[in-house]
């Protein structure tokens, strides 16, 4: 789906967290906001996902005004920084969760849940985990059972917060292929949040370089590597 | 063997832990502490109920206004307890949920009741609701008085136990964040669904803490009961009051007995935490953390 992000800005009481910013996101693309922390790009990454509403500006999906549209209407996949899996629920019933929330006329037929939900375990390659609770899982097993949460739903669009932020060094590398191929084999428009450079340039077909509220930079990345816009880019992907 | 180098094993201390001689002063010292303050009295409660017998402590128990007694405040908790688990309930997802101005201040309003003394807030509802008062006065005119009658004592009971199930869910719910149900919003649960399927199974065990902490509470309550009931006899005399009325009568056997029956209660509360605590101990353990 293609996504626009039409002079979206957002304060909170007296402080600009977001300034007008413009963005256009093409269809099945795997875009990285990067930047340092208060840069707001968690902030434009919930107003995607409709957990947060502009304070001006429009977001259009596939040229359809989507501004109003309720954090439910948005159909968003939405990993969350620590995960936020249902600490009370087996990873069957987590991933499970969409599918049972929806209106009776379009919830599946219980089978078709649990196969569904046994095909998702498969993709994120734990097959054998259904039973569990998220506490006896490891943290990259967290992360991959909320990508496969986030899934189910058929989502129009991936939002991921800092996918990679609460994991270590050699996970970090192997999840990284993860989501690329998770991205591959669905082709969903993927929106990722990181203040690792590496880590937006080796992942992202597109990086859009964010610093306090506003966009410094939108391009490939080696093409943000061969020119950085402004002295921050410069300074932050050197980094 | 060379006899320097036979020594006893060293025995390292942890840097938290204290010497021997500290350790047992400080255990006798609780327990002496525990024995005097709590288990004592507690005994001494059924030693006088029993000091005639078991059959002269049961008859008292079968007189009308004993009986009165124990059914109203079953009454009182049954109607009072169901209600402040809700108001504390919501009171708890607004304040953690939520963000705006004149947060601090509602903390404090919720934690009145702690700092109040219930004969005070018996006082208000009186002065409030009295026969007296524009309110009172209109409502015993069409026949609902609120004083000297059950919904005065429901309202001060109310009053008194407002904080306890709010206290508990309020630390329990800031630590779990929102995040939780920020996920099932993007799933596309709608607001009561996540309410009950992940707000609500979060916080179960501190809600329950807080509902029974709440119910002993509810059941005991004295000063702002005594205030607003009138404590008359077989009609708004309940446990506590009349155990009050019975001891001030002499009437020593039959005051333990009822003050015995208290002391049950809350002893069955407890048992029963304690229950569902061990039953549950895996997913308490699964729940409480990540």
């Amino acid at each position: 789906m293609h996504i626009e992000i039409d002079e979206i800005s957002k304060s909170f009481g007296a402080t600009a967290a977001l300034n007008p910013v413009s963005l256009a996101i093409p269809s099945g693309a795997l875009v990285a906001l990067l930047g340092p922390s208060g840069s707001g790009k968690t902030t434009l990454l919930r107003i995607l996902g409709g957990l947060e509403y502009p304070t001006s500006g429009r977001v259009l999906f596939d040229g359809q005004d989507a501004t109003g549209l309720t954090v439910q209407e948005r159909r968003a996949g939405f990993v969350f920084q620590s995960y936020a899996l249902f600490r009370h629920m087996t990873v069957f019933d987590n991933i499970a969760y969409g599918l049972n929330a929806r209106p009776r006329a379009t919830r599946p037929q219980k089978a078709e849940i649990a196969r569904r939900v046994t095909k998702l375990l498969d993709l994120i390659q734990l097959p054998d985990i259904g039973a569990r609770y998220p506490s006896q899982l490891s943290g990259g097993q967290r992360q991959r059972v909320a990508l496969a949460r986030a899934l189910a739903i058929e989502p129009r669009m991936l939002l991921l917060d800092e996918p990679f932020g609460a994991l270590d060094a050699k996970v970090r590398k192997e999840l990284r292929q993860g989501l690329r191929d998770i991205h591959d084999t669905t082709g969903l428009t993927t929106v990722f949040v990181t203040h690792d450079q590496e880590e937006a340039m080796e992942l992202a077909d597109l990086v859009v370089v964010m610093s306090m509220g506003r966009i410094e930079q939108i391009g490939k990345p080696q093409d943000i590597r061969a020119r950085p816009a402004t002295p921050f880019v410069k300074d932050f992907i050197s980094a | 063997m060379s006899d320097a180098t036979v020594s006893r094993p060293v025995r390292f201390r942890a840097a938290t832990e204290e010497s021997p001689a500290t350790r047992w002063t400080l255990i006798a010292v609780a327990v002496v502490g525990l024995g005097i303050l709590v288990f004592a009295p507690l005994v001494t409660v059924f030693v006088m109920a029993l000091a005639d017998g078991v059959v002269a402590s049961l008859e008292s128990l079968t007189h009308k206004d004993a009986r009165e007694a124990i059914r109203l405040t079953l009454t009182i908790a049954a109607i009072s307890v169901p209600l402040n688990a809700i108001f504390g309930v919501a009171a708890a997802w607004f304040i953690t949920k939520f963000d705006f101005r004149g947060k601090a201040f509602l903390i404090t309003l919720i934690d009145l009741p702690f700092s109040v003394s219930p004969v005070v807030a018996g006082l208000c509802i009186v002065l409030m609701f009295g026969t007296n008062s524009l309110v009172g006065g209109w409502l015993v005119a069409q026949g609902y008085p609120i004083v000297f009658a059950m919904p005065g004592i429901i309202l001060a009971t109310m009053f008194v136990t407002f904080p306890f199930v709010a206290r508990e869910l309020i630390p329990v719910m800031i630590e779990q964040g929102r995040a939780e149900e920020e996920a099932a919003l993007t799933l596309g649960a709608g607001g009561w669904r996540v309410f009950w399927t992940v707000t609500l199974p979060n916080i179960r065990w501190a809600l329950l803490y807080g509902v029974l902490l709440c119910n002993a509470r509810a059941m005991g309550e004295f000063g702002a009961v005594a205030v607003v009931s009138g404590k008359i006899r077989g009609q708004t005399a309940t446990i506590p009051t009349t155990i009050e009325m019975l001891y001030q009568e002499y009437l020593s056997v039959a005051a333990f007995t009822l003050a015995a029956v208290l002391a049950l209660l809350a002893l069955v509360t407890l048992v029963l935490k304690t229950l569902l605590e061990l039953r549950h101990a895996d997913e308490l353990a699964a729940t409480h953390r990540h």
